[in-house]
């Protein structure tokens, strides 16, 4: 399913940040390009820290990250025109409508307005939006605000779209939808990195699946590699990533 | 222990809730800032007393038995002071129906809706008269020590204004919700708001420019045309002034009348409570407002995307609508001096050069707040191919449209009645926004619109700062009207201003 290409969608080489405490330590992380790569990890584990500062939201204490060869840190507006950003909060304005946010961000990017409109209009119904086009966003559930967002997101058709926690909120329905949306997404090319505590995504979703601990890199590989990471006896992503996880924490415990 | 759920139990509720609200926006949400606010605060209250001193000291003998001109100035200035404080109270009114905050965790719980619609009433005319209170209190002093103890009677006269501005508030809140229904009631009231707030003001001013020939409210008050006018000394009609002028009987009757207006209101609120902040929350659950106009918002790059959501965003925000709404209503009288002047029945269009940039500093200054500190989507505007001097400028580019929007007509009316001024007018509007703007970049937070109001997110040093600004550059283009250096001097002072506010915003960061 995933397309051989030559360049890496998302290279990070010694990423850290340190806040309270250190998020990230040191990351080392490589996303190919047309990949379906899921990043999974425990609360405060430093994936977020880790999208954001690979979007270009937040500056890193030190290393590099590049986005398809653009340094993100050297070249932001660059990287940023290649990919987009949703946040499990629906980053939108309550008091436009969905056409318009989407005619909004598709301007951001700077996407001509025949091609933007056309775009919004697919999207709208693709996502089963049209109800709700000319109608503000104030008044939607959030499983709706979510697809709004994520239109906003693929208006601009990304290289490569990051998303954290996008399952967040939705209905069975809704979160089907965006799969297949993402899916389709990486049928045509592009490249998709996600965050999600929900297991079960991540297992039918994934090319391959980052485990993160600590603001490290503790495990990567399609679901066979890590379960043989975690050693014999694990069936389920859900067993293997407690596994790799319990794993690294006693090792940490141990060090310190 | 209080008993849960009773009224009491409320209250003490609410006013945990308001003191700590009240403490951090005075101390900015720093602990250690205690013994600043209160030394700050004691220099204010002293230079507030100190004004007072020298505007009420020129005035007639405040000790002797009261002549009419005195009792039309004080029955004006307090009909002013209860039109601002029905404004408010409509405000606070609509605010305790519409927003949601802690409304439906209350409204869930077993907990009667009728006694907390009791008590958030009774805490809206306590925080009304409180405010009113802290703003009277220097002029009610001062006029104590220079007319004698029964002076203090204004300070009950101003906690039964309060109360009975709140009454009214509630009362046509509802009416308005039984009328228009609760989803067109949201805008309708902050609007009512703002026109009660203006009218009065506005309509005292339009009357003293076509009576005495100036803006002036205090002239129109000691004008003889209004003293003829007025009732006899004596008449029912003084009763609010007898009764802040320490007369026993009429601050009995004045007191009575606002504490039975109160509780008037909240028996007829009460058992009604329940259903209208119901049908209030309902609001944002309907399906929102439906039209078909989104083809119109097809920004072609990304500095045009901005203005553009900028300036859609601004049109749909009810609060910032009744605002600019007020702003707006306070230009008329200086439209119509203008207009008077057009016509050549009058020679005080050059008072319009310092309102109309103290006006622009104004609006320029709120726009920029709201534009550069409220971002819904603060990551996806930095996730977007655009750099932040570009967001920045967008900003203050849709600032600066509105502005020109609302100031152009009557630049351009001025210049046909005397380039000059409209010259003068131009230039300061322009520097006036400008600088208001900068302030606000140099302060700014970063916020949701929707949390604006409760959080007092604005930094009261950029507010203050803003303010100096305008009235300084207001000050310059009225001296600039005499003589040029003297108004060169005023500007520098604005650019002192604006330097000191930079230095101040550098050092915050």
């Amino acid at each position: 399913m995933t397309q051989v290409l030559s360049s890496l969608a998302l290279e990070i080489r010694g990423l850290a940040k340190q806040f309270d405490r250190l998020a990230v330590d040191g990351l080392d992380l490589a996303v190919r390009a047309g990949e379906f790569y899921t990043l999974l990890g425990p609360n405060g584990a430093g994936k977020t820290t880790t999208l954001r500062m690979a979007t270009g939201l937040l500056r890193p204490d030190r290393g590099s990250i590049k986005i398809f060869d653009i340094d993100v840190l050297a070249d932001p507006v660059a990287a940023k025109q290649i990919m987009a950003w949703l946040s499990d909060e629906p980053m939108i304005y309550d008091r436009l409508t969905p056409l318009e946010y989407l005619y909004f961000v598709a301007g951001l990017w700077g996407v001509a307005s025949d091609i933007a409109e056309a775009r919004a209009r697919d999207l709208i119904a693709w996502l089963g939006l049209a109800t709700y086009a000319n109608e503000r966003c104030e008044s939607l559930s959030k499983g709706t605000r979510q697809k709004v967002a994520l239109a906003g997101a693929l208006v601009h058709e990304p290289r490569l779209i990051i998303l954290d926690e996008p399952f967040t909120g939705l209905d069975a329905a809704s979160a089907r939808l965006v799969k297949n949306v993402l899916r389709d997404r990486v049928t045509q090319g592009c490249s998709v990195i996600m965050t999600t505590h929900i297991l079960d995504v991540a297992e039918r979703m994934a090319d391959r699946i980052g485990v993160m601990s600590a603001g490290r890199l503790v495990a990567e590989g399609t679901l066979e590699e890590l379960r043989r990471q975690a050693g014999s006896g694990h069936a389920s992503l859900e067993d293997t990533f407690l596994a790799l996880v319990e794993t690294d924490t006693a090792r940490e415990s141990i060090a310190a | 222990m209080t008993e849960a759920g009773t009224v009491t139990w409320l209250a003490q509720h609410e006013a945990r809730l308001a003191w700590r609200d009240w403490a951090w926006l005075l101390s900015g949400g720093r602990r250690r800032r205690g013994y600043k606010v209160v030394l700050g605060l004691l220099a204010f209250v002293i230079f507030l007393h100190g004004l007072a001193y020298l505007t009420l000291t020129r005035s007639a003998d405040l000790a002797s038995p009261p002549d009419k001109r005195l009792l039309v100035t004080l029955a004006g200035i307090l009909l002013l002071y209860w039109s601002l404080m029905l404004s408010q109270a409509m405000e606070a009114v609509t605010r305790a129906f519409y927003a949601r905050g802690d409304l439906e965790l209350i409204l869930s719980s077993p907990a009667s809706a009728g006694r907390l619609c009791a008590v958030r009433i009774g805490a809206m005319a306590i925080s009304i008269a409180a405010m009113s209170l802290a703003f009277s209190a220097p002029a009610i002093n001062v006029l104590a020590w220079l007319g004698g103890v029964r002076w203090l009677a204004a300070y009950a006269v101003v906690t039964a204004l309060a109360m009975a501005a709140v009454a009214i508030s509630v009362m046509l809140t509802i009416a308005l919700f039984r009328a228009i229904g609760p989803k067109r009631t949201r805008l309708v009231a902050q609007i009512v708001a703002a026109v009660i707030g203006a009218s009065f003001v506005i309509g005292v001013q339009f009357v003293a420019i076509l009576s005495v020939g100036t803006p002036s409210r205090v002239a129109l008050f000691q004008s003889q045309v209004v003293i003829d006018h007025a009732p006899d000394t004596g008449s029912f009609w003084w009763l609010p002034v007898d009764a802040a002028m320490g007369n026993g009987p009429a601050l009995i009757v004045v007191l009575a009348v606002g504490a039975l207006a109160l509780a008037g209101a909240i028996c007829f609120c009460a058992p009604r409570f329940g259903e209208l902040a119901l049908a209030a929350g309902g609001v944002a659950q309907s399906p929102p407002p439906s039209h078909g106009r989104a083809a119109s918002f097809h920004p072609k790059s990304p500095g045009q995307a901005l203005r553009r959501k900028e300036w859609t965003l601004l049109v749909r925000d009810p609060w910032l609508m009744s605002q600019s709404l007020m702003q707006l209503l306070y230009l008329l009288p200086p439209f119509f001096l203008l207009a008077r002047s057009f016509y050549g029945k009058g020679h005080s269009v050059a008072l319009l050069v310092p309102v109309l940039i103290m006006a622009a500093g104004q609006l320029a200054g709120g726009l920029a707040w709201l534009a550069i500190s409220g971002e819904d989507a603060p990551d996806l505007i930095a996730s977007a191919p655009v750099t932040p001097t570009r967001v920045w400028r967008a900003k203050a580019e849709a600032v600066a449209g509105a502005v020109g929007l609302v100031f152009g007509p009557i630049v351009i009316l001025l210049a046909i009645a005397d380039p000059m001024l409209a010259a003068a007018t131009l230039l300061g509007i322009t520097v006036a926004g400008a600088s208001a703007t900068m302030i606000q970049f140099w302060f700014r937070a970063q916020v949701k619109r929707s949390l604006f109001r409760r959080r007092h997110v604005s930094s009261r040093i950029a507010t203050f700062a803003e303010a100096l600004s305008s009235i300084t550059w207001a000050g310059a283009g009225a001296l600039v009207i005499i003589s040029l250096w003297p108004a060169v001097v005023a500007g520098a002072v604005a650019l002192a201003i604006l330097a000191g506010a930079w230095m101040l915003s550098r050092k915050r960061q």
